[in-house]
């Protein structure tokens, strides 16, 4: 059989590279994967108990992941106005353009993560203790949540050509879906204690991906009983595998539908 | 080679293009004139495809563009505002788009020309605004493209380099090439420009030779041409 010529590689996946290599050679990429070092190092070797550094490191990465994705992704964005325009007059699609910078983007911070935490981890000897289906689900949930705030942050982005009015949104959305939520949910609760809450919490914490995120890691974690009932509730529900794929649907669904408004977006917008 | 047909295009309430039709022709260097703000850049931008029109049909070799983005492989762009990313080094820069549009080039050529070698390994966030819009330069010239679009392409540019610049175009038109100017410097048009296409709120005013602009207009050099050009009534 003749062989067939090697197929160039796609321009989305050299933009990929490109916005890649940006990134990581960038001081703040590093600062970011020493930040996880550190604290991966310090959980785990001044608190020798894996379960309880697992639950400290959710609770940073719960809040602090949507910041760093969030914020890195509307500076990347607005920085590389020249890169995007210089690439627009190039023979490469739209969608090329904009989805090999997000995943360049998404990429190099996930890398950040899963190499700062993951070193610290293996280094301890996680790979033979039972904490490691937990740890990975740590390490998912932290991938998800920087890919799902660097597409609303790009959307942000895309959507707003003011730099200061799309920063603002951004931490506003952060903000929102960080503390805000919460109080509102919790308010909730409280105004209609009378009335029964179980589906209505499980809905809502479905809703947000920061309180799923954070769920699904307690959940695994068997501390469940520390929740009272509604944590029985919740425990019937994300506890089964039917409740796992949901919530993982959820997040692929949070992932998936900010990418293709980006994609949408960008395919009408004027440069 | 263009063929522009009823093109409409609005910023918000700010209406740039209104219904302009344009032809522009196999071969030869085009001039592409107009006051700030009369649609010169939004023109390019929509037949590159950066600009989405409103209204119209571009095509370019009887193909519409619409949606299509194969079709620039076979245009090189001179952007107005040399801006690149700023932590490139210009070598990496040339590389980067050899890389994306997987072409033969020659740059060495052009680098060479322009004296850029001892600015190669120099980051471009670092370099004036004249040796940027050499590498501008370099890099809208380093492809064998049969169309050339280029805007206000002497900007910032040392009179040695504008002479380069013009040699250049004449080597390219000589090759058959057709290539889109837009200047303000009238002198510099007068030299190098085959066709005059005049924009004024929206549409094409004039499209002709320089002889027929002068005798249009009654003017003896083109720059007054070109200032009386929106005063002579269109049928004059």
């Amino acid at each position: 059989m003749p062989l067939r010529p090697l197929q160039q590689p796609q321009p989305m996946l050299k933009i990929l590279k490109y916005s890649f290599y940006d990134l990581i050679r960038s001081r703040w990429s590093y600062v970011y994967f020493l930040f996880y070092l550190l604290l991966g190092f310090v959980l785990l070797f001044l608190n020798n108990d894996v379960s309880k550094a697992i639950i400290t490191l959710m609770n940073i990465i719960i809040i602090l992941v949507p910041l760093i994705g969030t914020i890195f992704g509307i500076m990347y964005f607005y920085n590389s106005k020249e890169f995007t325009e210089l690439l627009l007059a190039q023979p490469i699609k739209r969608s090329s353009i904009f989805l090999g910078q997000y995943l360049g983007v998404a990429g190099s911070l996930t890398l950040s993560l899963v190499l700062g935490l993951g070193i610290p981890f293996v280094l301890y000897g996680l790979l033979r203790s039972d904490a490691i289906f937990n740890f990975s689900m740590l390490l998912v949930v932290g991938a998800f949540l920087t890919l799902i705030f660097t597409a609303l942050s790009f959307n942000l982005a895309l959507s707003n050509e003011n730099k200061i009015k799309g920063f603002g949104y951004a931490v506003l959305l952060w903000l929102f879906l960080a503390v805000i939520y919460d109080g509102l949910f919790l308010m909730s609760l409280i105004f209609f204690e009378d009335y029964p809450l179980d589906n209505f919490s499980l809905l809502a914490t479905l809703l947000n991906p920061i309180d799923l995120s954070r769920t699904l890691i307690l959940l695994k974690l068997d501390i469940s009983a520390l929740l009272g009932y509604t944590g029985a509730v919740f425990k019937a529900f994300f506890g089964t595998n039917q409740g796992l794929i949901v919530s993982i649907g959820m997040l692929v669904l949070w992932t998936v539908l900010p990418i293709w408004r980006l994609l949408a977006k960008s395919k009408k917008k004027d440069f | 080679m263009i063929h522009v047909q009823n093109l409409h295009k609005k910023f918000g309430k700010n209406i740039v293009l209104s219904g302009l039709d344009l032809h522009i022709e196999d071969g030869g260097i085009f001039a592409v004139l107009g006051p700030n703000g009369s649609g010169k850049t939004t023109l390019i931008k929509s037949i590159l495809g950066m600009v989405v029109p409103n209204k119209g049909e571009i095509s370019i070799g009887g193909n519409s563009i619409k949606n299509k983005w194969k079709y620039r492989q076979e245009i090189e762009y001179l952007p107005q505002i040399a801006n690149f990313p700023g932590n490139l080094r210009v070598k990496e820069l040339i590389r980067m788009i050899k890389d994306l549009r997987q072409r033969p080039s020659e740059e060495e050529d052009l680098i060479s020309l322009f004296k850029l070698e001892p600015f190669l390994d120099k980051k471009l966030a670092t370099l004036s605004g004249g040796t940027k819009q050499k590498v501008n330069i370099v890099l809208a010239f380093m492809f064998d493209t049969p169309l050339l679009i280029l805007d206000e392409p002497t900007s910032g540019l040392d009179p040695a380099s504008l002479i380069s610049l013009k040699e250049l175009l004449k080597k390219e038109k000589a090759k058959g090439k057709t290539i889109l100017i837009t200047s303000h410097i009238m002198q510099f048009v007068a030299e190098v420009a085959d066709t005059i296409v005049y924009l004024l709120e929206g549409k094409i005013y004039f499209k002709g030779s320089i002889n027929e602009l002068m005798l249009k207009t009654q003017q003896t050099d083109l720059e007054h041409a070109i200032a009386a050009i929106a005063t002579t009534p269109a049928d004059a």
